[in-house]
């Protein structure tokens, strides 16, 4: 992998790769993969895969599932990507409850292009393009995309979890197999936002960047369900 | 002989579109173009195939990526302003080797222009329209059979060539009506080995991509690319010759420009001009080879158009500069008449003075 050292991104490829495994669904699968760090995740996966413009695999994902209803897509994106170029496809997948799997990768950064300001950026973070902090007077507030997107009808299940230690592993794959399982039972659109570190452009060794989702990226973007709407139903009919 | 019908151009690229087996139509509303987002959404429902309404240009081009990756038929129609959106799909559809077809049914511009009929996307159309090195095959009608016709065409080139055909028509052909006639003969789809279709446990995995980081591999890449183009510059171009035979002044036009053109043929004719009509009907790959043997023999030529002069450039390039080549144009919207043209036709041929 061309990931680098201590990156969290190699460890929810492999949590997507197990899902598909137990699920039995690679022969099945088409992959999207992004512009950014993970835009040769391609080369990761086993099952079929198409690389995106920049921000667009939402769009791409739908012309494949809508093409072939039958099959399992999903989409793996970074917060530039899916936050920032890529916003109206995100608002609009999940507006149509798109019957695909995203997943959103928010380590708070631009990775391949070497640490620039994200969307998700938190208010006074140092980047290569706000090298004083993001001042939220200049450029505004960093977006928590599972509460945006819990506002919209279409969109079936939200949830966000990190991969900073082996508990949270954990809950991030039991929130991913849900997004995949979500959508092999039609329910539609599946996102799981997975707090992730970047070492390598937050200038911070693997370790310190772990706890750093704790103590900075956590407090802005809580963890948690922001909408299950097939589980709430039931409760409501239970 | 087939039953005809009466339809717009618009509605006869959307029914052709569905005879010639295309089961996915992504769209933005945008003017005068409508009429074949409108058609589908009527048609898909009732026959399992899809109409989905993109919340952008951007989104529907990106969709059609997606369906073309899954190796099935799929188009998109827009209109000027549209098309500048789909440009970066367009390109990323090239880098990727993808089938599909995209109308444009041009507007005046720049910008967001007027609705009124124009030819002035010819460069974008022609030069490929985004970013990189690549063409797609540019189909340009001059009628509503045409408007059927090369729809049906352009899926079959495009998925023989594994590339993006365009058609590129004018608010007016859109929103003519005329008799057509849809009895056609269409070519199977070819196998589609490399399509994403899920690996079924039975192959590598296929991978559709436009990204490769190895300077030398990219442009083997684009080399093989251009081969492949070379070969439809070789057996691809498309033109009607009309009373070319003896022609000394030779037109240039296509689509609306050149049904003008063809009256005003007629009424110099009348007035003892030997003028004729070269209109090509593919505009990439250019029908390079009647300009360039009309060179030898007329005296002049001109080109038609709806712009401020961009065919004309490719019938300069044509014909090698051997004859003066003079534009006569309307832009923004207006139509050249045909007596317009043949106040052309006359100046070429030196005669302005004495006959009008």
């Amino acid at each position: 992998m061309h990931y680098c050292p201590g990156c969290t991104h190699g460890i929810v490829h492999r949590l997507v790769a197990e899902v598909i495994d137990e699920l039995g669904i690679e022969g099945s699968t088409i992959g999207i993969a992004p512009v950014g760090c993970s835009v040769m995740a391609y080369n990761y996966f086993n099952c079929d895969m198409i690389e995106a413009a920049h921000g667009r695999a939402p769009a791409v994902a739908t012309g494949v599932k809508r093409a072939d209803p039958t099959k399992v897509v999903f989409t793996y994106q970074g917060d530039g990507d899916l936050a920032s170029i890529g916003m109206a496809e995100t608002v609009h997948a999940a507006a149509r409850n798109e019957n695909i799997t995203v997943i959103f990768i928010n380590n708070a950064i631009y990775g391949m292009t070497g640490g620039q300001m994200a969307p998700t950026s938190l208010p006074g973070q140092v980047t290569q393009t706000s090298p004083y902090g993001r001042d939220v007077k200049l450029c505004g507030y960093p977006i928590r995309v599972c509460e945006l997107l819990s506002e919209l009808d279409g969109a079936e299940y939200l949830e966000r979890v990190t991969v900073n230690s082996v508990p949270h592993i954990r809950a991030a794959k039991k929130a991913i197999r849900k997004a995949f399982e979500n959508q092999i039972a039609g329910r539609g659109f599946s996102l799981v936002e997975v707090l992730s570190s970047c070492p390598t452009n937050w200038g911070m060794t693997p370790e310190k960047a772990l706890a750093w989702i704790d103590e900075k990226m956590i407090p802005y973007y809580p963890l948690g369900v922001y909408k299950d709407r097939s589980a709430k139903e039931a409760e409501n009919h239970g | 002989m087939a039953d005809k019908v009466l339809m717009k151009g618009n509605e006869a690229i959307a029914e052709a579109a569905l005879i010639a087996g295309c089961r996915h139509y992504f769209g933005y509303p945008i003017t005068p173009q409508t009429e074949i987002a409108a058609y589908m959404a009527k048609r898909m429902p009732k026959i399992g195939g899809t109409f989905l309404q993109a919340e952008s240009e951007i989104a529907a081009i990106n969709m059609v990526y997606g369906v073309a990756s899954a190796g099935y038929r799929v188009m998109t129609s827009s209109s000027s302003p549209g098309i500048s959106l789909k440009g970066e799909g367009l390109s990323y559809l090239a880098g990727a080797d993808l089938p599909a077809l995209v109308v444009n049914v041009q507007r005046g511009g720049p910008g967001l222009g007027g609705i009124q009929p124009s030819q002035s996307d010819y460069f974008q159309a022609t030069r490929g329209g985004g970013h990189g090195d690549y063409h797609m095959i540019v189909l340009a009608p001059a009628s509503v059979q045409e408007m059927a016709e090369l729809t049906v065409k352009g899926f079959e080139l495009a998925d023989q060539y594994r590339m993006t055909a365009m058609i590129l028509a004018d608010g007016t052909m859109g929103q003519m009506m005329e008799p057509v006639a849809l009895d056609f003969d269409v070519a199977p789809m070819p196998e589609k080995p490399w399509a994403t279709t899920g690996t079924g446990m039975k192959r590598p995995h296929n991978i559709v991509n436009s990204l490769s980081l190895v300077p030398e591999e990219l442009e083997q890449l684009n080399f093989a690319r251009y081969e492949k183009y070379r070969k439809i510059e070789e057996n691809e171009p498309r033109y009607e010759s009309y009373l070319m035979e003896d022609a000394e002044i030779c037109i240039a036009a296509f689509g609306i420009a050149a049904r003008v053109a063809k009256n005003a043929v007629g009424e110099a004719r009348r007035e003892g001009i030997k003028a004729g009509l070269i209109r090509p009907i593919t505009l990439w790959p250019f029908p390079k080879a009647p300009f360039r043997e009309a060179a030898d023999r007329v005296k002049a030529m001109i080109s038609v158009e709806l712009s401020m002069g961009q065919m004309i450039e490719d019938v300069k390039l044509a014909s090698e500069c051997r004859v003066p080549v003079t534009l006569c144009n309307r832009a923004g919207g207006m139509i050249p008449s045909p007596k317009q043209v043949l106040a052309a036709i006359r100046q070429a041929a030196g005669k302005e003075g004495d006959l009008l």
